[in-house]
């Protein structure tokens, strides 16, 4: 549905996308995830038509970035990060001139703008001036006009990263219950509302594709299992922790006090030896647990190691 | 093309944010107030305390020129200057404050997008015009005679011209422009540069400015004509258009 093959895009010596291999299966909300600066906007932009590549090809749902035109504007909908608004526009004849442009019939016009602000919560202020919304209310609004004309696809620019808890979670909702009506690509930084909605995830660093795999794959392929122990002499955890480094079940070991984290590559060997190692060490502990890995320690390992250490099949 | 939707939302702005009454307003007063500075004008000075001898008689009596006179220099000042002011943040407050990058992810063609602007601001400028030549005739008519309706109507088609001029190479300064202040700079130096080329002597004949004589000569019943200022103001409409749409497609937003 989206596919980007090489996408570059250069301002001057700034390479914001460099090479930009990008796949998006139909139907798949798409977790885009990547640090400040990774090129996650400038990417949505392109595949808006709003900017243009300097190099490369990309497609969405069949149309050609070069020369859909504005074919590939009846199949998108995009909400940028901060999305604006007439201040003296009501949101009803916001999406009525949304609804113009895609030249939807009158009465099919005034269901589906009635529609879109029962869905986004915003019914009882439609007749209010968009001037007065906070941030919150603007965001479900450009949800609303990303959808007014029912796209294939739809492009989200980190549409959570400003919102309040309660504001995040009416955001996310919306976007899960358009799973299997659309394509959604969503770009993020925030770890836990792409583990939450996206089936897929895509992780870019310095304009490049890291890795991209459904979720639970990318989990089980690059999320080490970690162990975590406490115990009461500070020194000794360190003298234990310095130990554990040259095993070979071990894959990364990290002190806090007297907290002792334990990233694993052989969990079988893991849980036979570690108990073994510590009892050598005559350590006391308060206490033991596994941990279940979460996908900001998939994020963090793979952009802090780069993208050297990723093999060249997961990033297609 | 989707051309009337954007209209249809240019003119409704126009409304809401009272730049068409504005326009208006001011239109209508200088309209209403040329007439009656002309009138007023001789008798004030007649009034001053302590006038020199003779000098009283030497103030002409007010006509019916003196009123169209009144009319244009107003007009020819405070509507450029209006028209300069409305236009130069058309574009670029639109890709400051992200609407662009809002509207233009629709099928939204990026002509139709600056094409509306140009048209809508023409038509604020046409029926506030139409408003205010209105209030001159009447008060002209009051206070000195009749104007003949035809030249009349020509010097206001013909200042419409004019003002449309600068409404096109403001929004080409808007469009060139990242910031408003940028594109009121751009804007007044192009203001600058055609009243410049305006003053030159050979070239004067040819300005856009030429449009104002030529329409205070109709409006009290002559018949020279300046073709070639009209032709070349309808060009620098024609081209500054095509400039800023060639500018607008290259963009990004």
């Amino acid at each position: 549905m989206i596919r980007t093959e090489a996408l570059r895009k250069h301002y001057s010596a700034v390479h914001a996308l460099d090479g930009l291999q990008l796949h998006v299966e139909p139907g798949v909300i798409y977790g885009f995830l990547g640090p400040n600066g990774a090129g996650k906007t400038t990417a949505l932009r392109i595949l808006a038509g709003l900017a243009r590549a300097t190099s490369g090809t990309a497609s969405v749902a069949g149309v050609d970035l070069v020369t859909g035109g504005r074919l590939l504007s009846r199949q998108v909908g995009f909400l940028p990060e901060e999305p604006a608004f007439y201040p003296w526009m009501t949101p009803v004849e916001f999406l009525d001139y949304l609804g113009r442009l895609h030249r939807l019939p009158a009465p099919r016009r005034l269901s589906r703008v009635k529609e879109l602000l029962a869905i986004v919560n915003l019914a009882e202020v439609a007749k209010r001036r968009i001037g007065g919304f906070s941030r919150g209310m603007r965001q479900r609004l450009g949800m609303a006009a990303a959808l007014v004309h029912e796209p294939q696809v739809l492009l989200l620019d980190e549409p959570v990263s400003a919102l309040d808890p309660s504001g995040r979670k009416e955001v996310l909702d919306l976007i899960e219950s358009l799973a299997g009506t659309c394509t959604i690509l969503m770009s993020s930084h925030i770890l836990a509302d792409v583990e939450r909605v996206c089936s897929v995830v895509g992780i870019i660093a310095r304009g490049r594709m890291l890795v991209q795999s459904p979720r639970a794959a990318l989990m089980e392929r690059y999320a080490r299992p970690i162990i975590e122990a406490e115990g009461e002499d500070p020194a000794a955890m360190q003298r234990w922790a310095e130990s554990l480094r040259g095993h070979d079940w071990v894959s990364q070991v990290s002190t806090q006090e007297a907290l002792v984290r334990i990233t694993v590559r052989d969990m079988t060997r893991a849980r036979r030896e570690w108990i073994l190692s510590a009892a050598a060490q005559g350590l006391s502990l308060r206490r033991c647990e596994e941990l279940r890995p979460s996908l900001e320690d998939v994020f963090l390992s793979l952009v802090e190691n780069g993208a050297s250490t990723i093999p060249a099949e997961a990033a297609r | 093309m989707n051309f009337m939707p954007v209209l249809r939302k240019e003119i409704m702005e126009q409304w809401r944010t009272r730049r068409l009454l504005i326009v208006a307003a001011v239109l209508v007063l200088f309209g209403l107030g040329s007439p009656l500075l002309a009138k007023l004008t001789p008798e004030m000075l007649r009034s001053i305390p302590d006038l020199p001898p003779g000098l009283a008689d030497i103030i002409p009596t007010p006509t019916l020129a003196d009123a169209v006179a009144q009319y244009v220099k107003n007009l020819s000042q405070f509507g450029i200057l209006l028209a300069v002011l409305l236009s130069m943040g058309t574009v670029t407050q639109e890709k400051e404050r992200g609407t662009a990058a809002m509207l233009l992810a629709h099928p939204l063609p990026r002509f139709s997008f600056l094409l509306a602007k140009f048209a809508a601001l023409g038509l604020v400028f046409a029926l506030s015009l139409a408003v205010g030549a209105l209030g001159c005739w009447y008060y002209t008519l009051l206070l000195f005679e009749a104007l003949p309706w035809g030249g009349f109507l020509a010097l206001n088609a013909l200042m419409l011209v004019v003002f449309i001029v600068y409404i096109a190479v403001t929004l080409l300064a808007s469009t060139l422009a990242r910031t408003q202040a940028a594109a009121a700079g751009l804007a007044f130096s192009g203001l600058v540069l055609v009243a410049g080329v305006g003053s030159l002597p050979r070239l004067a004949e040819f300005s856009p400015g030429q449009l104002f004589t030529w329409g205070s000569q109709l409006a009290l019943g002559g018949t020279e004509s300046s073709w070639p200022a009209f032709w070349i103001s309808l060009s620098l409409v024609a081209l500054s258009l095509a400039a800023a749409w060639l500018i607008f497609r290259r963009q990004e937003l």
